[in-house]
């Protein structure tokens, strides 16, 4: 489809750190094969050359917070062929969705002297939630491996290849000892996508869940499993409230453990 | 020169993170000049309170995907000062290396991908590729070499997940720091070729009048300890920062900006601020370059700025070269700790400047307040003051609306703000009255 000529790159930031983006200027060595396979039209943080849409491909960086990006996103969707979020921000809200669970009043006035200066919604929420997402790639930051295939995909008008098994599973292929298993370790492993190497598991510390859910993610099984090795509730609600705490199934997985046991 | 209209022009490119200049223009001259941030608030002050304190390094580690290691060190040695934990030479020394990683990547980064282009002309990095092919790949081969650092030490490049309050999680593997060697031996010849190829650029003549701060140590090159001093004599701890120093809230940015407390005036954090203030403790080849390219003793030129940060990048490979070379890392990889009610304060030196952390915390072992004044916000003030003066020269010398605005980007970019710290896309929006 989109084979026959270089297409048209355009990366946005919506609320987010930038990291994403980044993945991109972080892939060095790929990065100038890269800019010969798409014509980077828009890309604030790396080129002062910006060109107007219509562009075939939207990268997606952040979540939405502001009504003001609000409408961005409806414009950015309207100039942009496909539209692909990168990062937890923009497919799960991030770390910045823990507001969905507090009072915004309270939060804006604890880190602003002067709230009314501010401009901000209730909620942190993904792109998803806003316009027809065509493609998301996870992870807190993403792999920039996984970036470049998408990117390579996308010139090859092809459905990009990112794997959506879990983490524990790559552990398995490292040679990594289980953690829940070896030191009843709260892990989220068994239930977080992987790409990102497994590298917590093999740094000695449980998985935190910073690639979101896996597909599926037997999140019920897992806190199953972490009762009968004895791993307390408590800490296990802000371990699954973190970078993906929006992500529907670490959602409805930390309400249930915060709610009363009956 | 008289306008009637406010033009809104996308301008600041090539920063991290989006926010704005306005510049209002009276009578034919600069009245104000104002840097707005308008990056959406994503309030870390406040979803950090009541989780547990071990969650401050990784989840400050997300406010910059730029420097998260700077965040990490910043908030660590925070709540290591509320839990009176003494780490181990081995761990502070490893925690220098990691940071050298950040450094390396940050101003590698910069200097050849963001910075150097304005110096010819060009929009990007990669057009600047076609002009000087070996100088930016040069260039981006010592950014990917601190990003394998901080991969052997860190886990990963962005957003590293081997640091901890105490220490780290687990030492780093023997081999992945050997393989290391050689690559950083490159490095080093490749920083300093690097500096004396940017230290030839043609730099505008300009200067600031600011107030220089930085951290200073007693026997080292500041990273991460070290008291606050200032090019105007001030020398105090960090814990008397807030003695010094106050945060503003403006209405036109979501960040605060601040300024010090006597007098409310603006100060500068950063490269060129460190080396100004520490030029005497960077490593023997750094002090050698930048004696050979005559580098001044108090350098005024923001922006030189990137000459600061190609010293820095050669101390940081070098630095970093001799720790590879040393004895590999030995006893505990952290210290144990026991919650109590209590709090904390650090500043580390992020690769934009002083990066300051405040942490109360209870016997629970929970975060009760968090205070993080990164240093983009700290440099805001001056920034504008900086805009004001460049511009009402240019202007004076008759400069056309595109061209002062094409100064203040280029003037922005040398302070190498953190947008995504301070709090989007740079626009200018003037305002003038006829």
């Amino acid at each position: 489809m989109l084979a026959a000529r270089k297409p048209r790159l355009a990366v946005f930031k919506f609320a987010s750190c930038d990291g994403c983006q980044l993945s991109l200027l972080d892939a060095e060595g790929e990065l100038l094969a890269v800019c010969e396979r798409v014509d980077v039209a828009y890309f604030a943080e790396a080129s002062s050359d910006l060109q107007p849409g219509p562009y075939d491909v939207a990268l997606v960086e952040g979540s939405i917070t502001t009504e003001h990006d609000a409408q961005r996103i409806l414009e950015v969707r309207r100039s942009a062929r496909y539209l692909i979020t990168i990062g937890a921000c923009a497919t799960a809200g991030g770390i910045q969705a823990l507001r969905n669970w507090g009072r915004i009043n309270d939060w804006v006035g604890w880190a602003y002297p002067t709230p009314q200066y501010i401009d901000t919604l209730a909620t942190s929420t993904p792109i998803a939630a806003h316009v027809h997402v065509d493609f998301e790639l996870h992870g807190c930051p993403v792999n920039h491996h996984q970036l470049v295939e998408v990117l390579v995909a996308v010139a090859e008008g092809r459905t990009p290849r990112v794997p959506s098994h879990s983490v524990c599973l790559d552990c398995k292929r490292r040679g990594t000892v289980c953690h829940i298993v070896s030191k009843a370790l709260p892990c989220l492993g068994p239930i977080t996508q992987s790409g990102c190497g497994a590298i917590c598991p093999a740094f000695d510390r449980g998985c935190y869940g910073c690639y979101g859910p896996s597909r599926p993610a037997h999140t019920e099984a897992l806190l199953k499993q972490f009762t009968q090795l004895g791993i307390p509730r408590a800490p296990l609600v802000p371990l699954l409230r973190n970078f993906n705490a929006a992500a529907p199934e670490f959602q409805q997985a930390s309400n249930q453990l915060a709610e009363p046991v009956r | 020169m008289s306008y009637s209209d406010v033009i809104e022009v996308p301008i600041l490119t090539r920063v991290e993170g989006e926010g704005g200049v306005t510049i209002r223009i009276e009578g034919g001259s600069i009245t104000a000049v104002q840097l707005r941030i308008f990056e959406p608030p994503r309030l870390f002050e406040s979803l950090l309170r009541g989780r547990p304190l071990e969650d401050a390094p990784d989840i400050t580690a997300r406010i910059c995907g730029i420097c998260p290691v700077a965040y990490q060190m910043s908030s660590i040695h925070a709540l290591e000062a509320a839990l009176g934990v003494e780490i181990t030479p081995e761990i502070r020394r490893f925690r220098r290396l990691l940071y050298c990683g950040e450094w390396i990547e940050s101003h590698g980064l910069h200097m050849h991908l963001l910075h150097a282009p304005d110096f010819f002309g060009a929009t990007s990095g990669i057009e600047l590729v076609q002009r000087f092919p070996k100088e930016v790949q040069r260039g981006l081969q010592l950014k990917k070499f601190g990003n394998r650092l901080l991969e052997a030490l860190g886990g990963r490049a962005i957003h590293p997940i081997n640091v901890c309050v105490g220490g780290f999680h687990r030492w780093p593997k023997r081999d992945d720091l050997l393989k290391l060697i050689p690559d950083f031996q490159w490095g080093l010849e490749a920083a300093i070729a690097a500096t004396q190829w940017v230290a030839g650029f043609d730099f505008p003549d300009f200067t600031t009048p600011c107030e220089f701060v930085s951290l200073n140590h007693a026997d080292e090159y500041p990273m991460n300890a070290g008291d606050i001093v200032s090019t105007t004599g001030l020398r105090v701890p960090v814990t008397e920062y807030d003695t010094h120093f106050v945060e503003q809230h403006v209405p036109h940015s979501t960040a605060l900006q601040a300024v010090r407390r006597v007098g409310h005036t603006p100060f500068l954090l950063g490269p060129l601020s460190r080396v100004n203030l520490n030029r005497d403790r960077l490593c023997e080849p750094a002090r050698r370059v930048a004696d050979e390219i005559g580098f001044e003793t108090l350098c005024r030129n923001p922006y030189k700025a990137i000459i600061a940060r190609g010293l820095e990048l050669i101390h940081a490979y070098h630095e970093a070269l001799s720790i590879l070379q040393s004895d590999l890392p030995r006893g505990p990889a952290h210290i144990d700790y026991q919650p109590a009610n209590g709090s904390g304060c650090a500043a580390t030196e992020a690769p934009r400047g002083l990066l300051f952390h405040h942490y109360e915390i209870n016997a629970d072992g929970k975060l009760v307040t968090a205070r993080i004044i990164p240093p983009t916000s700290q440099n805001q003030r001056q920034i504008e003051h900086d805009l004001h003066d460049r511009l009402t020269a240019q202007l004076a010398e008759g400069a056309t609306r595109e061209q002062l605005a094409g100064e203040c980007e280029r003037l922005v970019r040398t302070y190498d703000p953190c947008i995504s710290c301070a709090t989007h896309f740079l626009r200018i929006r003037w305002e003038d009255t006829p």
